[in-house]
């Protein structure tokens, strides 16, 4: 029988231990997908975060690097300025960069490091438990936010591919989502290509992807996927911040 | 070879350069500076890398990263910076990455001050970092020793794959004195199997990590760690005894320090009175064993620190109860004078009559 759908070779042969209807899934896929497309399998030193996804560093089919919670692109920073010719990545969530880690991504940005960034915005902190994140919305409730968020007492949700693409070295910084089928190709499409500014060694790339998670949010996997494209869109508007000239 | 004319910092850095470390990764801090600044100027010289990272919790990150690759490297940093630090060594302890790790202590606690201080040992030895990890800490009392150890330095931490920490106070950095580099004697190392260069396709993915989420697994860790610990502590302890024979006091200090603690007993020797020093030169681990050689003669122990007394813990309990401990220490950058040490000495000295 001719095999019409298969494992990438990206992707180490690992049970994934996210929670049904999670989103991460897909995103390691596309990451895998990308990765042995582009032929860099072999080059890829990838950096996993501290968060649901921890546990990447089991799941991605190269060598892999666990970093401390928000330091994944110091850590990348350094394996990238030993071994320029390597293909580094960081994967990370929304309270790994968009919080504890903030220094670390602007500064990997704003040295035009040649890495590419996975950011994974979910709006709360899934690994421990629902907490409010920097990214988490108005009204949304989180178990540190039990009133929903507040915006004179929290501030608004942080858009960090906004604020990431004032920053000179990021050279490509876009958004998508991962809720649909279209998203879905446009991500991986947006993936190939911040990998691709890196080999062409042009700087700092990231592409944040809004994804899931219904165990936090308290909803079902398809009612995430709506709840997502109803809130999280509107305030995360989907697109490319910045493209290399050449590129464009 | 020659003897060169060097200040403390730019020969630690010179010292790594000789040891094979061609990426650095800093984060300015006085009084550690110069050697960043030497780094920065020297390493793009010999096609190495140096990096002025965001801060040093990123700096101890990139080390973090660079060590994984196999490449040897080094961050330097003073006392608070070191604070900042604790984070990456536990996690660079804790997946067994070498690196050498560079401070030239200054007062504190909190900003503190910028002049010479030892309040950093507890800091060195026992570490501010989470978990049950250890960590070899060289305090060089002269330049020579600061050259010799750091270049050793790389050796050992590439030997027992585990960061190694240079331990000088703000004198160690800043003074100047000729220095030579040596070749250093060889040693065998083991392969570097574990790093993440890419796989070429051609072996398993290898996988730098201190995460182990099975309770079992993270006890067999830390119990594979304690038996490199306890092969340290066995095998690379060192310290230098000084006039020990007939000692009636015995003084216990090390780095600048002891260079002062000489002095005075030199003079009370010739004053008549003898008195020894044990002088470590790993604070971790420490020479516990040297107490044992303390002569019968010897009516009491005191150690002389710049600080408010931290090392003394250790010379308690290599001690063992035996002797009376006695203290004598400057901090906040103040530094003991051998004339206060000598005073020091005689109270004890009558009083121990
Ligand atoms: C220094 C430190 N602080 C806090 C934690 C606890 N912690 C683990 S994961 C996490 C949040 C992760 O959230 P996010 O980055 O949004 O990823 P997600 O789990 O949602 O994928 C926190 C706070 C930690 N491991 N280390
Ligand atoms: S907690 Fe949320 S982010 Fe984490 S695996 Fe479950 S659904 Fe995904």
């Amino acid at each position: 029988m001719a095999v019409v759908f298969d494992r990438t070779q990206g992707l180490a042969e690992k049970q994934f231990h996210y929670c049904p209807g999670c989103t991460h899934g897909i995103i390691h896929r596309l990451v895998g997908e990308v990765l042995e497309e582009l032929g860099v399998l072999g080059d890829a030193i990838g950096v996993a975060p501290v968060g649901c996804s921890v546990l990447a560093y089991d799941y991605f089919n190269c060598d892999m690097h666990e970093a401390a919670h928000g330091r994944a692109p110091a850590v990348a920073t350094g394996i990238k300025r030993v071994l320029p010719e390597g293909v580094v990545f960081t994967y990370q969530g929304d309270g790994d960069l968009a919080s504890i880690g903030t220094a670390e991504i602007i500064h990997a940005a704003h040295r035009g490091e040649k890495i590419t960034t996975i950011f994974v915005n979910n709006a709360i902190y899934g690994m421990t438990g629902g907490q409010m994140a920097p990214t988490t919305l108005i009204g949304q409730k989180a178990t540190t936010a039990p009133y929903g968020r507040d915006a004179v007492d929290t501030g608004m949700p942080l858009r960090m591919s906004e604020m990431l693409a004032t920053i000179d070295g990021a050279v490509f910084v876009e958004r998508t989502t991962v809720h649909n089928v279209a998203g879905i190709r446009k991500t991986k499409k947006a993936i190939k290509k911040a990998f691709e500014v890196q080999l062409a060694g042009l700087g700092f790339g990231i592409v944040e992807i809004l994804s899931t998670c219904p165990t936090n949010w308290g909803i079902t996997p398809v009612e995430s996927l709506k709840w997502l494209e109803e809130n999280m869109i509107p305030y995360y508007p989907l697109g490319n911040f910045r493209t290399p000239e050449e590129g464009k | 070879m020659d003897k060169v004319l060097m200040k403390g910092n730019e020969a630690i850095g010179a010292a790594a350069i000789k040891a094979g470390c061609k990426h650095f990764f800093g984060y300015p801090i006085t009084p550690q500076n110069e050697l960043p600044e030497f780094m920065s100027r020297e390493l793009p010289k010999i096609d190495g890398v140096f990096v002025q990272a965001e801060s040093e919790v990123a700096a101890i990150n990139m080390i973090y990263g660079a060590a994984g690759t196999g490449a040897r490297v080094m961050t330097s940093s003073s006392s608070p910076g070191i604070a900042l630090k604790q984070e990456g060594i536990s996690y660079l302890a804790g997946a067994e990455l070498p690196c050498v790790i560079v401070n030239i202590s200054r007062g504190g606690p909190g900003l503190g001050g910028i002049q010479p201080s030892q309040a950093d040992y507890y800091q060195s030895t026992r570490g501010g970092g989470n978990g049950d990890y250890r960590h070899l800490v060289y305090a060089p009392a002269t330049l020579q020793e600061a050259v010799d150890l750091t270049i050793e330095a790389f050796d050992i931490a590439d030997y027992y794959r585990n960061p190694v920490i240079v331990l000088g106070d703000g004198m160690i950095g800043q003074m100047m004195e000729p220095v030579e580099f040596k070749e250093p004697k060889k040693r065998d190392l083991p392969d570097k199997d574990w790093t993440t260069t890419g796989t070429k396709r051609n072996r398993k993915p290898n996988i730098i990590n201190s995460l182990a989420l099975d309770p079992a697994e993270l006890e067999k860790h830390n119990i594979k760690l304690d038996k490199k610990y306890k092969t340290i502590e066995e095998k690379e302890v060192r310290h230098e005894m000084y006039k020990m024979d007939n000692a009636e006091v015995v003084l216990v200090a090390y780095g600048t320090t002891s260079r002062i603690v000489k002095n005075a007993i030199d003079a009370l020797e010739e004053e008549g009175i003898s008195v020894g020093l044990i002088r470590p030169i790993t604070l971790w681990p420490f020479p516990y064993k040297a107490f044992a050689e303390i002569p019968n003669t010897c009516k009491a122990l005191l150690s002389v620190e710049m600080s408010m007394g931290q090392m003394i813990d250790d010379v308690k309990i290599a001690n063992e109860g035996k002797l009376p401990v006695h203290f004598y220490g400057r901090s906040g950058g103040m530094i003991p004078t051998p004339e206060a040490i000598m005073e020091k000495v005689k109270e004890i000295w009558g009083g121990a009559k």
